[in-house]
């Protein structure tokens, strides 16, 4: 069958997947529909509820990158602080890897039957 | 005449010969360097792709140099080759569709990206040194040739990434760094063709397989090899010039220097596989290869993650990417000894390893292109300062929906089946490789999460209220990816029935590389 990819435990056919896809999205649409139709354009409803307060600006409503993930990484900061310093930008340092790396992997052949 | 004989050659002497003409149109027109180049890139994979199919159909080519005939590898009386010789298998021509199909995108999405900047008859003429670079370093068949045309790829590389010079000192620094790391490389590879040399008086790659018995010169010129191809091909922890590089050269080079990374990778996997094969001790030269994929998939995703500089986010993602071809391929070097895991997963696991050499080029291309249209139209790399820009740059946008879901394995793109493979396959070699795999694949998708937020969605910034998409060859470019893409998630039994699985089979089988050359000898 065209779109029938052998894995070597399964199959995979990306086809199938997009029928499927289809038919659940039409589905979800149907139910949708089906709901009460309450919300009315360029109302009260438009218009963003931050728990009272003023709408910022709109450049200030965007968050900015450094913001995402800010609790991923300072949870990991045991991870990340010397992850970031071993990237030092310096030339030496990228020489002094490929030397170290050459290094051991000498010795691993070289060890090996 | 025959003239499909010669188009093994036609490939490379195109652009090269073009490359060297370009300066004096540059001189005519200002505009013509861009339009001669992307015609002969356009060329030049009309003619890979004809190749393509006499490979698939035909079965490997080989092309002679200054022989009587292009097929005549041993002349009367030679048991070994002497001429410079094209071997073109399925693996070869697997990566120089690659590198095709990318070069003369980068090509043709250049013409209006770098249509402002001066010095465009060298940009070009550099850009066609780099593909022509990268074919020879796929197609040859001979290792002293490789280093030259690794040599070519890596002078052009250098002076790609540092084009933007002149008006910023980091593009210089990049290049520096890369012509440090390349030079590097190229010294300890012409070192380890010194040892082949040495001992065997052949330059072939099909005759020295023939004769490497794994000595322990042969041992120090694998353990030399290894790390340089795998540092050319951004594997961690010698991948620090590949954030660099990839950041400062402009978005098409970018996208084309990922190819010339996966070149090194190719020629990684020619010299363990085609040239050692069984010989070496598979498991652990294979292990070693598995813990540069692993390392590179995880630290590159985590590196990721904290990036701010979109260019910088992606070029640490191309590191993370490599380490599932590394995973992929290093799972079937492993079980290369063992004719029943090796017929179980091995096959299928380089087979994903394989299938996403080309996934990767197709996607991670697509982004870096996204990449270069918000800097083209926003002037800035910096995630923090973007937003909003789906407004206003909508098929932008979706390109890089489709490259992002891509990347991040999602179905039904690209990406997903060659990392399903991979994943399936590595399970049963060990489940712990599965599992890291699938966990940096969500990464990946929280990463590209944070950057389509913190580019494209919110507000239209009052900033960006004169930005528009980016001109149509531009898109033309993307699009052609884009399409590519989806083809390739939707069938992927296509490809790797025609393309992935004959070039797994290449590696694999060593002896009949060698007959091809060699014959029955």
């Amino acid at each position: 069958m065209l779109g029938l990819l052998e894995t070597g435990s399964g199959f995979w056919s990306a086809l199938i997947w997009v029928v499927i896809v289809l038919v659940l999205s039409a589905l979800i649409i149907y139910l949708r529909n089906k709901g009460e139709a309450s919300y009315k354009k360029s109302t009260e409803q438009d218009k963003p509820f931050i728990s009272g307060n003023p709408e910022l600006s709109k450049e200030n409503s965007h968050i900015s990158a450094s913001h995402i993930y800010w609790g991923f990484t300072e949870a990991l900061k045991d991870y990340y602080n010397p992850l970031v310093k071993f990237h030092t930008g310096n030339i030496n340092d990228y020489s002094g890897w490929i030397v170290v790396v050459t290094a051991i992997v000498l010795i691993m052949v070289g060890v090996s039957a | 005449m025959n003239l499909s004989i010669h188009f093994p050659i036609l490939i490379i002497a195109l652009p090269l010969l073009t490359a060297f003409i370009i300066p004096l149109i540059g001189k005519i027109n200002k505009k013509a360097p861009g339009i001669f180049a992307t015609l002969t890139l356009g060329i030049s994979l009309i003619f890979t792709i004809l190749v393509a199919v006499k490979v698939m159909t035909a079965g490997a080519q080989v092309y002679v140099f200054g022989a009587k005939s292009t097929a005549l590898t041993l002349p009367s009386g030679l048991r070994f080759p002497i001429r410079i010789i094209f071997e073109i298998d399925a693996m070869s021509i697997f990566m120089g569709l690659i590198t095709a199909t990318v070069s003369f995108l980068g090509a043709l999405y250049s013409l209006a990206f770098i249509e402002k900047e001066g010095g465009l008859d060298k940009y070009y003429s550099l850009l066609l040194l780099l593909t022509v670079g990268m074919f020879g370093m796929e197609l040859t068949g001979d290792i002293f040739n490789f280093f030259v045309f690794l040599e070519i790829a890596s002078i052009a590389s250098v002076a790609l990434i540092s084009f933007r010079g002149p008006q910023a000192g980091e593009p210089a620094e990049a290049g520096f760094k890369y012509m440090v790391v390349s030079s590097i490389s190229a010294l300890i590879v012409l070192f380890a063709i010194g040892i082949f040399y040495g001992q065997y008086d052949v330059l072939n790659f099909a005759a020295l397989a023939k004769l490497i018995r794994y000595s322990q010169l042969d041992k120090i010129a694998l353990a030399l090899m290894v790390p340089v191809l795998a540092m050319k091909a951004g594997a961690v922890p010698m991948h620090m010039w590949t954030p660099d590089a990839y950041s400062e050269a402009p978005a098409p080079i970018t996208m084309i220097l990922v190819a010339a990374s996966q070149a090194s990778l190719y020629a990684l996997f020619r010299v363990t596989f085609s040239l050692y094969n069984i010989q070496l001790n598979t498991l652990t030269v294979g292990w070693i290869i598995i813990v540069f994929g692993l390392l590179s998939m995880f630290i590159g995703v985590t590196m990721a993650i904290i990036q701010k500089d979109i260019k910088r986010l992606m070029a640490y993602h191309a590191i993370s990417q490599t380490g599932y071809m590394l995973l992929g391929v290093g799972v079937g070097l492993a079980v290369l000894n063992d004719p029943v895991a090796l017929q179980k997963y091995g096959i299928t696991a380089m087979e994903g390893g394989i299938f996403h050499i080309m996934n990767h080029a197709l996607y991670k291309g697509l982004l870096f292109l996204t990449a270069g249209a918000l800097f083209y139209r926003t002037g800035t790399r910096d995630l923090n300062n973007m937003g909003g820009l789906a407004h206003s740059m909508k098929y932008t946008t979706i390109f890089f929906i489709i490259g992002a879901a891509a990347i991040a394995g999602l179905p039904p793109f690209n990406g997903f089946a060659s990392k399903l493979l991979i994943y399936e396959s590595a399970y049963r070699f060990n489940p712990l490789l599965s599992i890291v795999a699938m966990v940096v694949s969500i990464l990946t998708l929280a990463s590209f999460v944070k950057v389509f937020h913190s580019a494209f969605l919110g507000p239209k910034l009052p900033c960006f209220k004169e930005v528009q998409e980016v001109p149509r060859s531009m898109v033309f470019a993307m699009a052609v990816l884009s399409c590519i893409i989806i083809f390739f998630g939707l069938f992927p039994d296509v490809i790797v029935k025609n393309l992935v699985h004959p070039a797994a089979m290449s590696l694999i089988e060593q002896s009949k590389y060698s007959a091809i050359i060699l014959g029955g000898r």
